[in-house]
C-alpha cells in the first residue's frame, strides 16, 4: 500500500519533466488526472489522460508532445521504449492495455500489432492529408515522419563516385572488409524486408550471402555504425539518412562521414516511416484521434522537418536546407504495408547466418 | 583447525532460533513465512518462461532445444562465463591480498579505486570501449602520429570478455576483501611458525579459507555475465540472452525466446548445483572468541611498485578510461553549443527507486540467509537457489514476465512503482542474499543462543542480535543492489509508470539517437550517485578495522 501511494507522486514528478523544456508547463494539469490513473491501476480508464507507447526516444519527440499539452491542455502521458520491446509488451497486455496509442519507429513494428488485430481503423480526418504510400492498407496506422535508407561513406577514403549505384552492387568483392551493418536492427530488417518484397526471395538471400562474403563488420544500431564509418574502422554502413545531421550538430562539420542515396528506384534507398496507430482497447479513441490529427498537421510536420531531419509526410512543409529532398531520391515504389513480414526476414537472416 | 570448530557448531545449530523438544529442526515462523512468501515470487517468471516456451507444442520446442545453432549459442554462453570469472578471480584475489594485507603504496585509495567500477553500467562501458580501443578509436587516434593504422578487433569474444571482466571484477574484490579482513590471523601464524613459507602459507592456509568469498563473487559474476545483454550486443557476441533480445525485437514472437530463457533457466540450476557442491559445509565463524588482532603486514620491498603498476592498470582501464571517454564527450558538446536538459528528476527517481529497492531486498535476504546458514535442509537450499535464478534471467524476460502478470493478474499494481521495485527485488536478490549470508556465517550460533536462553523470542534475537551482529554484511548487500538497481534498464522500461524517468532511461534514449553530449551527463550523473554508497562501504569497512585493531592494541 506504501509503495502504491509512492508510485502516484513519483510518477507524477516523472512525467512533468519527461522532456525539461516545458515540464512547468504542463505539470499542473498533470496532476489530479494522473494521480487518477495510476489508482486506477494505469488500466484505461474514462479520463481524459491520453497514454502513448513510444518507440520513439524523448529526445526527438518529447519537445513536440509537449508543445501539444500546452496547446490542447490535454494531458498526455508517454511511457518511451524501444519499439520492439513497447510491441511485445502491448502483445503481452492484449485487451488489458492502459495504452491508447503506439507510436513505432518502423512500419514493421505497427504491422505485428496490428496482424493481432489490437489497432482500430484510422479516421479520413488522420489518412487523407498523409501520402498514401506513408499509410497502411488497411488504414490501422498512420506514417508520421520519413526516414530513408542510405549509404553512409567515409570521407577521407572514398567520394560520392567511388560508390556503386545499387545496393546491390556491395556484393562486389572490392567491398571485402569494408562494409559495416547492423542486422539486428528494426531499419535494417525492415530494408531487408522491403528487398525480398522488390527484387524477390532469391534475389534478397543472393544479396544478403554477397555480402556476408565480404565479411562486413556487424554492429549494434545505426548509431554505432555510422560512428564507425566516420572513424574509418569500415569505408560504408547502410543506415538511416537522419543519424549523419545528429553527429553533424553535436561533432562538427568535420565529421568523417556523409550520406549517399542509391538511385534508380534502388531499395537502398527505401523511405520508411515512424508511424502511429490507436489501440482498440482505448476508451480514449477521441482524445487519441486528436492527438493523431495534431502528428499530421503542418505546424508537427514542420517540427520533424525542422528538428529530427525526417521527412514530412504531408505536402507544402519546408524541410531544411540540408536534407536532400524526397523528390531528389530514387526510392523504390512499395506498399509499406508489406513490411510486416517480419517473421519470414528474420527466417532468411537466420538461414543466411547473418544473425 | 578448522574442522574442530565445523563439528561444535553444527552440533549446537538447530538450538538458536530455539525449538525445544521434538521441534528442534523446525525454522521459527519468522523465518520461514516470509521466506515461502518470496519463494512464490521468485517463481514467477520462470513459470511464465515454462509456460510460454510450450506456447508452440511441444515439437517446437524441441526442435528449439536441440538446434544445433542453440547448442552453438549454449557453448558460447558457457564459454564466456568461464573465461569471465577466471579473468575477474585473477584480478581481483591480488587486488584483494594487496589492499588488505601488504604495505602496498596508497592501499585504501586503491581499495576504493579498485571496487568503483561496479558503478558504470555495462552499456555504457562497452560502448565507451568501442569508442575508445576499438580498430580506429581514439586510442588508434592518438598512436596514429606512430603508425599504427588499425587496432586488432575489439567484436566478438575477446571484447566481450574484456569489457565484462573490467566492469565485474569488483564483486569477487568486495567478497574477497572482506573474508580476508575476517579471517583469524592465527591460522596463517601458525602456519608460519611452524616453518611454511609465505607463500606456500598462502596457497595452502590462506586461499582455502577465501573460498567462500571468492566463489560468492565469482558465482555473482558468472550469472551476471548469462545475464547481461549491453555488452554482448555492442561487442557483438552471441550468447543466450543476446539471442534472446534478437528474438524479442525482430519477431514478436515471444516462445522461441521463452524457450531460450527456460534453457538459461536450466544452466543456472546446474551453475547451482555445481557450486553448492563446492561450497560444502564449512563453517567460517570463529571457534573462540578472542583474535581480532592485526594481521601481519607483508612488507612488499621493491614489488610495491609492481604491484601499485598493477593496480594503477586495472584502474585506469575500468574506471579511468570510461570516465574519461563520458568527460570528453560531454565537453565537446558542451563546447559545440549543446544545451543540457535538467537532471533533477531522473537523478530524484533513479535514487528513490533504488533505494526501495535496496531496503526490501536487504530485508528479504535475512529470513532467506537465516534459513540457509542456521537450518541447513532441502527447503531451505532451495529457496536460496531459487533467488539465483531471477539474477541469470535477461532483463527483458523478467520484465514482459511481470508485464504478463501484472496486467493480467494484478492490474491494481500494473505500472505502479511497487511492481517496478518488486521486480528489481527478484533480479537482485542473490547480491543481498550473497553478503549477507557472509555476514551471517560469521556470527556465533551461540550468541544467539545465550539471547534465547535469556527469554527473547525468535524475532527479538533476529532483530535485536542476529541482524546487528550480521548488519556490515546487510548493508554491503543493500549497497550493492542499490548501486545495480540504479544500472538497470530493461525493466524500467518496461515496468516503471508511464512517464517514469531515471539517469539510466536518459542514458539510454540519448545514445540511442547519438546524442553523445546528452547521454554523458546522465551518465555521469550515475556514476557520482552509485559511487556514493560504494565509497561509504569500503571506507566504513575501513575505520572499522582501524578501530578494531587500534581497540586491541
Amino acid at each position: 500500500m506504501l509503495l502504491a501511494s509512492c508510485g502516484q507522486s513519483s510518477t507524477e514528478s516523472g512525467g512533468a519533466g519527461s522532456s525539461g523544456d516545458s515540464g512547468s508547463t504542463g505539470s499542473s494539469g498533470t496532476e489530479e488526472s494522473t494521480g487518477a490513473a495510476a489508482s486506477g491501476g494505469g488500466s484505461a480508464t474514462g479520463d481524459d489522460t491520453l497514454v502513448i507507447y513510444s518507440g520513439r526516444s524523448a529526445e526527438l519527440v518529447g519537445p513536440i508532445i509537449d508543445t501539444y499539452i500546452e496547446e490542447s491542455g490535454v494531458d498526455v502521458q508517454v511511457r518511451y521504449g524501444d519499439t520492439a520491446e513497447l510491441a511485445a509488451t502491448l502483445l503481452e497486455e492484449g485487451q488489458n492495455s492502459p495504452a491508447d496509442i503506439y507510436f513505432a519507429q518502423d512500419a514493421g513494428a505497427l504491422g505485428a500489432v496490428s496482424e493481432e488485430d489490437l489497432l482500430t481503423e484510422l479516421p479520413d480526418s488522420i489518412l487523407s492529408p498523409v501520402d498514401e504510400r506513408l499509410v497502411s492498407e488497411e488504414g490501422e496506422w498512420v506514417g508520421i515522419s520519413g526516414r530513408a535508407r542510405v549509404v553512409a561513406y567515409n570521407t577521407e577514403n572514398l567520394t560520392e563516385e567511388d560508390l556503386p549505384e545499387s545496393i546491390l552492387d556491395f556484393t562486389d568483392p572490392e567491398w571485402d572488409g569494408r562494409i559495416g551493418w547492423a542486422p539486428t536492427n528494426g531499419s535494417f530488417q525492415a530494408f531487408v524486408t522491403a528487398l525480398r518484397e522488390i527484387e524477390g526471395e532469391d534475389v534478397a538471400r543472393e544479396w544478403l550471402e554477397g555480402v556476408q562474403a565480404n565479411n562486413p563488420t556487424v554492429y549494434e544500431d545505426n548509431t554505432t555504425t555510422l560512428e564507425a564509418v566516420a572513424a574509418g574502422e569500415v569505408d560504408v554502413g547502410f543506415v538511416n539518412h537522419y543519424y549523419l545531421f545528429r553527429a553533424l550538430e553535436e561533432q562538427g562539420e568535420d565529421f568523417g562521414a556523409r550520406n549517399y542515396y542509391p538511385t534508380g528506384g534502388d531499395p537502398g534507398a527505401l523511405v520508411n516511416v515512424a508511424g502511429a496507430g490507436i489501440l482498440n482497447s482505448s476508451d480514449n479513441q477521441e482524445e487519441a484521434q486528436a492527438f493523431l490529427e495534431y502528428m499530421v498537421s503542418e505546424e508537427a510536420q514542420q517540427y520533424f522537418a525542422d528538428e529530427t531531419y525526417e521527412y514530412p509526410v504531408i505536402e507544402g512543409i519546408e524541410t531544411n536546407e540540408e536534407l536532400v529532398p524526397l523528390e531528389e531520391i530514387d526510392t523504390p515504389d512499395i506498399d509499406l504495408s508489406n513490411l510486416d513480414d517480419l517473421e519470414g526476414t528474420l527466417e532468411l537472416l537466420q538461414g543466411t547466418n547473418v544473425l | 583447525m578448522t574442522s574442530g570448530s565445523k563439528t561444535t557448531t553444527r552440533r549446537r545449530e538447530p538450538a538458536e532460533f530455539g525449538g525445544t523438544g521434538g521441534k528442534r529442526h523446525r525454522p521459527p515462523l519468522v523465518v520461514w513465512v516470509p521466506a515461502l512468501f518470496i519463494s512464490v515470487a521468485l517463481l514467477l517468471p520462470p513459470v511464465y518462461l515454462a509456460v510460454r516456451s510450450l506456447d508452440g507444442g511441444f515439437g517446437e520446442f524441441a526442435e528449439t532445444v536441440l538446434d544445433a545453432d542453440t547448442l552453438l549459442v549454449l557453448a558460447r554462453s558457457l564459454l564466456l562465463a568461464l573465461t569471465v570469472t577466471l579473468a575477474t578471480i585473477c584480478i581481483a584475489v591480488p587486488i584483494a591480498w594487496l589492499t588488505v594485507r601488504t604495505d602496498l603504496p596508497f592501499s585504501r585509495a586503491w581499495a576504493v579505486l579498485a571496487a568503483l567500477p561496479l558503478v558504470i553500467p555495462s552499456y555504457v562501458g562497452g560502448f565507451v570501449l568501442i569508442s575508445a580501443l576499438g580498430p580506429r578509436g581514439m586510442l588508434q587516434g592518438s598512436l596514429e602520429r606512430f603508425g599504427v593504422e588499425r587496432l586488432p578487433e575489439i567484436y566478438g569474444f575477446p571484447g566481450a570478455a574484456l569489457a565484462l571482466t573490467l566492469f565485474t571484477y569488483p564483486y569477487v574484490l568486495l567478497t574477497t576483501r572482506s573474508s580476508l579482513k575476517n579471517l583469524d590471523p592465527s591460522l596463517e601464524e601458525a602456519s608460519r611458525i611452524l616453518g611454511v613459507g609465505a607463500w606456500k602459507t598462502f596457497f595452502h592456509v590462506t586461499l582455502p579459507n577465501l573460498r567462500p568469498g571468492i566463489v560468492a563473487g565469482g558465482l555473482l559474476v558468472t550469472l551476471y555475465t548469462l545475464s547481461d545483454f549491453g555488452v554482448v550486443s555492442l561487442l557483438q557476441y552471441g550468447t543466450f540472452s543476446r539471442e534472446i533480445y534478437i528474438q524479442y525485437r525482430s519477431a514478436f514472437d515471444r516462445t522461441p525466446a521463452a524457450i531460450l530463457g527456460l534453457m538459461l533457466v536450466c544452466l543456472t540450476i546446474a551453475i547451482l548445483l555445481v557450486e553448492g557442491r563446492s561450497r560444502g559445509r564449512a563453517a567460517y565463524h570463529r571457534s573462540s572468541a578472542g583474535a581480532a588482532r592485526r594481521h601481519v603486514t607483508v612488507r612488499l620491498g621493491g614489488w610495491r611498485w609492481v604491484a601499485a603498476g598493477f593496480c594503477f592498470g586495472v584502474v585506469s582501464l575500468a574506471l579511468l578510461l570510461p570516465v574519461g571517454v563520458l568527460v570528453f564527450w560531454l565537453v565537446r558538446g558542451l563546447l559545440g553549443g549543446e544545451s543540457l536538459n535538467p537532471l533533477w528528476t531522473a537523478a530524484l527517481n533513479s535514487a528513490y527507486v533504488s533505494g526501495l529497492a535496496a531496503l526490501v531486498a536487504a530485508a528479504c535476504a535475512i529470513p532467506v540467509a537465516v534459513l540457509a546458514v542456521r537450518f541447513r535442509g532441502r527447503m531451505s537450499s532451495a529457496v536460496e537457489k531459487l533467488a539465483y535464478l531471477g539474477y541469470a534471467l535477461p532483463g527483458i524476460a523478467l520484465a514482459l514476465a511481470l508485464v504478463f502478470f501484472g496486467a493480467n493478474y494484478a492490474p491494481w499494481a500494473y505500472q505502479t512503482t511497487g511492481l517496478l521495485v518488486f521486480a528489481y527485488v527478484i533480479h537482485f536478490l542473490p547480491q543481498a542474499l550473497g553478503a549477507t549470508r557472509a555476514g551471517l556465517l560469521q556470527v556465533r550460533p551461540s550468541v544467539e543462543e545465550a539471547a534465547r536462553g535469556l527469554g527473547k523470542g525468535p524475532l527479538g534475537v533476529l532483530a535485536s542480535v542476529t541482524a546487528p551482529l550480521a548488519s556490515p554484511g546487510i548493508m554491503a548487500g543493500a549497497a550493492l543492489v542499490f548501486l545495480t538497481t540504479m544500472k538497470e534498464l530493461p525493466a524500467t522500461l518496461l515496468l516503471s509508470p508511464t512517464g517514469f524517468e531515471t539517469l539510466a532511461t536518459r542514458v539510454w534514449s540519448a545514445t540511442g539517437e547519438a546524442f553523445f553530449a546528452r547521454a554523458a551527463a546522465p551518465a555521469l550523473l550515475l556514476i557520482v550517485i552509485s559511487a556514493i554508497p560504494m565509497y561509504l562501504l569500503t571506507i566504513r569497512d575501513g575505520t572499522a578495522d582501524e578501530k578494531k585493531e587500534r581497540g586491541s592494541e
